[in-house]
């Protein structure tokens, strides 16, 4: 379990996170959503300790990682797989090396066992046959895949993806939905999805909960979500947004 | 006036702050390259794109500086009769001083660069933090196997270096400038002493730790985009090559008072 208790985040004198409280059951898939630039993959990268809190603490499975050097971190960081937003594939290695990394990093496999748990999760995301490709030579779509074979390859208690269908066709977004899903129901794995990406949300999370101004706004069940009527949730899944009214001003203006 | 005082100690402090941060990456890294278990692979790979590739840059350079240094001797000994003294004063100047500060400023200027740009890259595209979230040090998988390889290997191309800078300073000496090719050796081995050689390949250990540490720093504090890898890139080879001419001066008043001339 994760909790995450008024946790305070800013950069430059901009606060970015403003107390934000919130608990991750075992085995559940939460997705937070939140308008771009609102603080969402900041507050992913709290839960597996790469940015340290102003204030706050993110308690993981009973401890506090707050206070704890890079060190003591490693451990806790290998229950966590990540999927980075723009995929963090390593240039200089193949595809099948990136996916084995965080195997050989364990030092406790076998070259063999690497190679068929490489394989195993390269076929999960459909990939086999790019394993010796460099990433330079991916598509955006392919990167992502690759990533999130990196991410699960190691069989982490907790996955954390960063807008994991931003750029995406539909077709390849439905394809790392049923991923997701797949991970939760064939491994329980807990899951951390943060996207806009409103289909993608409704589709993969156990709870929705909105991050807004720095805070948890609301949470609840797709279900919940889609039948709200706070103005704030509505605005955001609704894609009613400020920007898009005064351009309809502006529109009927012109007219 | 208040406001170019602020700016001043704002300058100040930043540039201390910087200081301390490289100092805290060097205990790292010499912590890390001591305590963690060797990554040899990286190593090795990293030994091959520092050293053996920055050979043909570091023979030109040390060839070329050891035929100018010969002529512009001869010309000037000439006129008072000391040709002879062009092989000894060759020999030492390469080894003593232009070769450990030649190698390392074109090393510095190709492996330096590359090391900033290269992490910089990394910190921008999120890599770093993909290494990080796998329970990886960026420090122990990156800078430690860079550092190694540059301590290791600059010493080597230095002594390379001093090698071509002084055959091919014989080469010009004798056959272009025509000095007696006996007097040329004899001074040159009766001038030059074990210490001088000595001296010149302990202190490219020195420059190769900085340039490591400069361009690690500058790679992993790089600011996102392209222009603050671009940025960090050019300061990694500026801050380096800074350090190296004005540590050379240092490090040269020490070895005088430790080894004698």
């Amino acid at each position: 379990m994760i909790q995450i208790q008024d946790l305070r985040k800013s950069f430059n004198g901009t606060q970015v996170l403003c107390g934000v409280d919130f608990e991750i059951q075992d085995s559940e898939t939460v997705v937070i959503i939140g308008r771009s630039g609102g603080g969402k993959s900041v507050l992913l990268k709290h839960l597996c300790g790469l940015l340290q809190p102003d204030a706050g603490r993110v308690i993981v499975d009973g401890v506090d990682i707050e206070p704890l050097s890079e060190g003591a971190m490693t451990p806790i960081r290998k229950r966590f797989g990540v999927l980075f937003q723009g995929a963090a594939l390593f240039d200089s290695m193949t595809v099948f090396e990136n996916v084995a990394f965080p195997l050989r990093e364990e030092r406790k496999f076998s070259e063999e066992e690497i190679a068929s748990r490489v394989e195993q999760a390269l076929n999960i995301v459909d990939l086999a046959k790019a394993k010796d490709k460099k990433p330079a030579e991916l598509s955006g779509g392919m990167k992502k895949r690759a990533a999130l074979a990196r991410a699960v390859v190691a069989q982490p208690k907790y996955v954390l993806y960063d807008e994991p269908t931003t750029g995406l066709d539909p077709v390849l977004a439905d394809n790392i939905n049923h991923l997701v899903l797949r991970m939760r129901d064939h491994f329980h794995v807990t899951s951390i999805a943060v996207t806009h990406d409103m289909v993608s949300a409704y589709k993969i999370a156990d709870r929705i909960a909105m991050l807004h101004e720095g805070r948890i706004h609301a949470v609840g069940t797709p279900a919940e979500i889609q039948a709200t009527t706070d103005p704030v949730v509505r605005q955001f899944i609704t894609g009613t947004g400020e920007i898009q009214q005064e351009v309809r001003r502006g529109a009927e203006t012109i007219r | 006036m208040t406001a170019a005082l602020s700016k001043l100690r704002d300058y100040v402090l930043g540039q201390l702050h910087q200081l301390g941060s490289m100092l805290l990456l060097f205990l790292d890294i010499t912590k890390t390259a001591f305590t963690k278990r060797p990554r040899w692979q990286e190593t090795i790979e990293q030994a091959y794109k520092i050293g053996w590739q920055s050979q043909a840059v570091v023979v030109v350079t040390g060839a070329f500086t050891g035929m100018v240094f010969a002529v512009q001797t001869y010309l000037q000994f000439h006129k008072v009769k000391m040709d002879t003294a062009v092989g000894p004063v060759v020999s030492v100047a390469m080894t003593r001083e232009l070769a450990p500060v030649l190698t390392a400023l074109m090393v510095a200027g190709r492996v330096g660069a590359a090391i900033a740009a290269e992490l910089g890259t990394m910190k921008v595209t999120e890599q770093l933090d993909a290494l990080r979230s796998m329970g990886t040090a960026p420090v122990d998988y990156l800078a430690v196997p860079r550092f190694v390889a540059l301590v290791l290997a600059l010493p080597l191309l230095t002594a390379e270096a001093m090698f071509f800078g002084i055959f091919s300073g014989y080469l010009v000496g004798v056959h272009m400038c025509g000095i007696d090719k006996a007097y040329f050796l004899s001074n040159m081995y009766k001038f030059t002493a074990a210490s001088d050689v000595i001296s010149g390949l302990v202190k490219s250990v020195f420059f190769a730790m900085f340039i490591a540490l400069i361009a690690s720093y500058k790679g992993f504090n790089a600011n996102e985009g392209a222009e603050g890898v671009g940025r960090a890139t050019t300061e990694a080879v500026v801050v380096s090559s800074l350090t190296i001419l004005i540590a050379n001066f240092f490090i040269a008043v020490v070895f005088s008072k430790i080894i004698p001339v």
